[in-house]
């Protein structure tokens, strides 16, 4: 390589008390070329990545900058050497515009303007070619706004080497190319790009040469023009490792769930929903596949009786009985009872269906405290469900009495999943069900539910990544800003055509892509 | 009704310095309910600054000096209180709400202690920072209304607009309200949260240190009553009130002044009823909390990490 070394890091160790992040990595980034670093969650990426940006502070090794060693004790220091790093959770000021948020913290010479500020960010925009208003609150922002808003921010302080942290994760197929092409522009202005991702195909794509992690530890650099996805798996994995979803054929499908014309407001009166109907089978995966935010929480909660409708009608089909009952009559509990269930991991996992501090069998009983009479709780069942769950989904704990939050986030899902799994669900919705899995666990998890399916469950199925969505799901249903703008077949969707259903405006029709 | 707004004014710029201090350390996220304390301690320290200052001097007193010694002090009391806030907050990371009462508690105590040693000599001492500019009764009522005033109300209005100032247009100020909105987001930027946490809480208690002086020294005219603290809860009320904007708790402390004050100039109105007078602010500012909130606007929301404590390797 005859490019100069922009950044190298030497036998780097992190310990968090006796949980080891980092063990002697080692890593070099050259000027002028993007640089994959490539893991499963918790192998350490992030943590990397965070010590050379100055978050953590690394107990053992070294870091060069231009070949010089420096010591980034701090953020501040990381901005000196011209490193700066956008982060997977924003760092941004909700209330403040994009230039006050690309001011914080810098110590330009001479007054605090903001007019010089939104000069020198209109200057970097044009560069680029990024499109922001730099007077726009971020609280307005969609995702891919305050993303740019972020990379802008390192740009204005003039980095060199710019770390992004699983930068696609929340963006549109669409939105991602964008990002990329940017990318690409700073290659060429001779900046290293350091890309944090699990995404193979994204490494592929775009990287020059990849670096593998697996458990904290730095397993190769490879060129990108001599891998495949089979070499970086093995890499990332540590074994050979046939990673599919075994889909099967939807066995004698029933109508389950028939959900019409929903419609809802939020407390400023916008529409949340805004006429969604869809028809769920027995047997097969429904997957609902959309920008974050689009509606997709509100309809699974709205079928769980949890969220006030303004209009609609929702059917379901009871198998036991052949009846036919209106859900939109019915509290969540009697809702619960009929065997529609909802597991939802949110963000931040623990935020809604589990409680942190309580241990497993403490968290089974949060669904069956009204079963029983009597002033005492009885504890016998539950913990044998909790014990069934520990077992049956290899989650990993000390034992079913400790506290759910000292678990790590892929045991967290099972216990949640499982214990709505155990109640014999004949609608199991699942929203984000991997959400910060590794691939190990999510695929424990979509295994979990084609079981569900092959036992004649209706699944509904809310998730984020659209590869995954059309290796699972029988049938996509695309939801836009609270409406349906399609419901495509898994089998043979494609992904741009996801993509432009998943982002196009009101004003266009539905199906327009399909004449194109 | 000049001499009810003379006194709404007067008693009003108290408030403006007790909430303009709590303003600032809250900008900074700190919640700091110590304010009653804060300010109690801030007055019986100028008091007894000033009692030191008479009785070493004897008759030879310098105006200059009878001022700026008490101001100083008592400045110097609220930024020590500040000091203790952000060390139970910053560097022990305790729950805000439980050390503020504290202060409180610790502030109201103090004070007694303080002032205890000292007497009644304030009076003379209070001259001082009631003197009105000479022509100001040359212009009648106008004159009586705009520069009829000791020193502590143009110092409250000056503190008031230039916190406004290097809030809104400075880079410390839109350091300081990054701080109090979303810390990690100013951490990952370079700036030093403990440190603007540190100094925005002694500041911020400084001047409401100010304000408990200036009621016993301007409203009450020198003589010492123990109902600093109730003033300062008014304070914190006033911070709400006024949603968190300094230059808007310039009217606004003079609305409450007026509200504190209106029983004594309305004719007729028994003991308990002025006691429930006095209620009124409370009530208006009960009022504004249901306003604001039922608007959910974004600017006149608290800053977001207001009353939580920052520690950069909490995952």
């Amino acid at each position: 390589m005859a490019k100069p070394i922009a950044l190298e890091c030497r036998g780097i160790t992190k310990t968090f008390g006796r949980v080891v992040a980092n063990k002697n990595c080692d890593l070099e980034v050259y000027k002028g070329e993007i640089l994959a670093i490539l893991g499963e969650n918790g192998s350490g990426k992030t943590t990397l990545m965070n010590m050379v940006a100055g978050i953590y502070y690394p107990d053992e090794g070294q870091i060069f900058v231009d070949g010089q060693e420096v010591t980034i004790a701090s953020p501040k220091d990381a901005f000196a050497y011209k490193i700066g790093m956008i982060h997977q959770h924003f760092k941004l000021v909700d209330v403040f515009t994009a230039c006050e948020n690309i001011a914080l913290g810098v110590e330009d010479e001479g007054r605090y303007r903001l007019a010089d500020v939104r000069r020198k960010v209109i200057e970097i925009t044009q560069r680029y070619g990024f499109v922001i208003d730099p007077d726009k609150r971020v609280a307005d922002m969609s995702v891919s706004e305050k993303q740019t808003v972020e990379i802008i921010k390192v740009l204005y302080r003039g980095a060199d080497v710019l770390i992004l942290d699983e930068p696609t994760a929340v963006l549109t197929p669409q939105e991602t190319d964008k990002l990329f092409a940017v990318l690409r522009r700073m290659r060429e202005d001779n900046k290293s790009v350091i890309i944090i991702t699990h995404k193979l195909h994204e490494v592929l794509s775009l990287s020059d040469r990849v670096a593998v992690l697996r458990r904290g530890e730095h397993i190769g650099t490879v060129n990108t023009a001599d891998a495949t996805e089979g070499v970086l798996t093995e890499m990332m994995m540590g074994v050979k490792v046939e990673l599919s979803i075994e889909r099967s054929e939807p066995k004698n499908p029933q109508e389950r769930l028939k959900v019409e014309d929903l419609h809802s407001v939020n407390e400023e009166g916008r529409p949340i929903l805004d006429g969604v109907s869809f028809t769920a089978y027995s047997g097969e995966i429904l997957g609902i596949a959309g920008i974050a935010g689009s509606g997709q929480r509100e309809l699974l909660e709205s079928i769980a009786g949890l969220h006030q409708l303004t209009q609609g009608n929702i059917t379901y089909q009871d198998p036991k009985t052949g009846k036919t009952e209106n859900l939109r009559d019915k509290n969540p509990l009697q809702i619960r009872d009929l065997g529609v269930r909802l597991s939802f991991v949110p963000e931040d996992r623990l935020g809604m269906g589990l409680v942190g501090n309580m241990d497993i069998v403490d968290n089974m009983m949060l669904r069956s405290y009204q079963k029983g009479r009597g002033f005492f709780l009885h504890r016998r069942e539950p913990r044998d469900l909790a014990l069934n769950i520990i077992e049956d989904l290899q989650v990993v704990t000390p034992s079913a009495a400790t506290p759910v939050r000292q678990l790590s986030g892929g045991n967290v899902q099972k216990v949640l999943v499982g214990r709505e799994i155990a109640a014999a669900p004949t609608v199991l919705m699942a929203a984000y069900p991997v959400r910060g899995l590794d691939v190990n666990a999510s695929y424990t998890i979509y295994n979990l539910l084609n079981r569900q399916k092959e036992k004649g469950v209706a699944v509904i199925f809310v998730g984020e990544d659209l590869d995954v969505l059309m290796e699972l799901c029988d049938r996509i249903l695309v939801i836009n800003a609270g409406r349906v703008t399609g419901i495509v077949d898994g089998r043979t969707a494609r992904k741009e055509e996801i993509g432009l259903l998943m982002t196009k405006s009101k004003e266009e029709g539905v199906g327009e892509y399909g004449e194109k | 009704m000049i001499a009810f707004l003379v006194s709404a004014i007067r008693l009003g710029m108290t408030f403006l310095l007790g909430s303009t201090g709590e303003t600032i350390t809250e900008k900074a996220g700190h919640l700091n309910l110590g304010i009653p304390g804060v300010m109690c301690v801030g007055a019986a320290c100028g008091c007894y600054a000033e009692y030191m200052y008479f009785t070493a001097v004897g008759s030879n007193v310098v105006p200059v000096l009878a001022v700026l010694i008490p101001l100083i002090a008592a400045l110097l009391g609220g930024a020590l209180m500040g000091l203790l806030f952000s060390f139970f907050t910053v560097t022990l990371r305790v729950n805000q709400n439980v050390t503020g009462l504290a202060i409180t508690t610790l502030g109201v105590g103090m004070s007694e202690y303080i002032i205890s040693e000292a007497s009644v000599i304030f009076t003379k001492g209070s001259k001082y920072f009631t003197a009105a500019l000479p022509f100001a009764d040359a212009l009648g009522s106008f004159g009586k209304l705009v520069f009829g005033y000791g020193i502590f109300v143009y110092l409250a209005l000056a503190i008031a607009l230039t916190t406004t100032y290097v809030l809104n247009k400075t880079r410390v100020g839109l350091h300081l309200r990054a701080v109090g909105e979303n810390p990690a987001t100013a951490d990952a930027a370079g700036i030093n949260v403990p440190l603007y946490r540190y100094a925005a809480t002694c500041v911020g208690c400084g001047v409401a240190g100010l304000g408990g002086l200036s009621f016993i020294m301007d409203y009450l005219n020198g003589n010492w009553e123990y109902c600093v603290d109730a003033i300062g809860w008014l304070a914190i009320a006033l911070v709400i009130f006024t949603v968190w904007k300094p230059n808007w708790a310039i009217l606004g402390s003079i609305v409450f002044g007026a509200l504190y004050v209106a029983s004594s100039y309305i004719p007729g109105v028994s003991f308990a009823g002025k006691e429930l007078f006095k209620m009124l602010p409370y009530v208006v500012t009960i009022l504004v909390l249901i306003v604001t909130s039922m608007r959910q606007k974004r600017e006149h929301q608290p800053p977001q990490s207001l009353g939580l404590s920052y520690f950069r390797e909490d995952r």
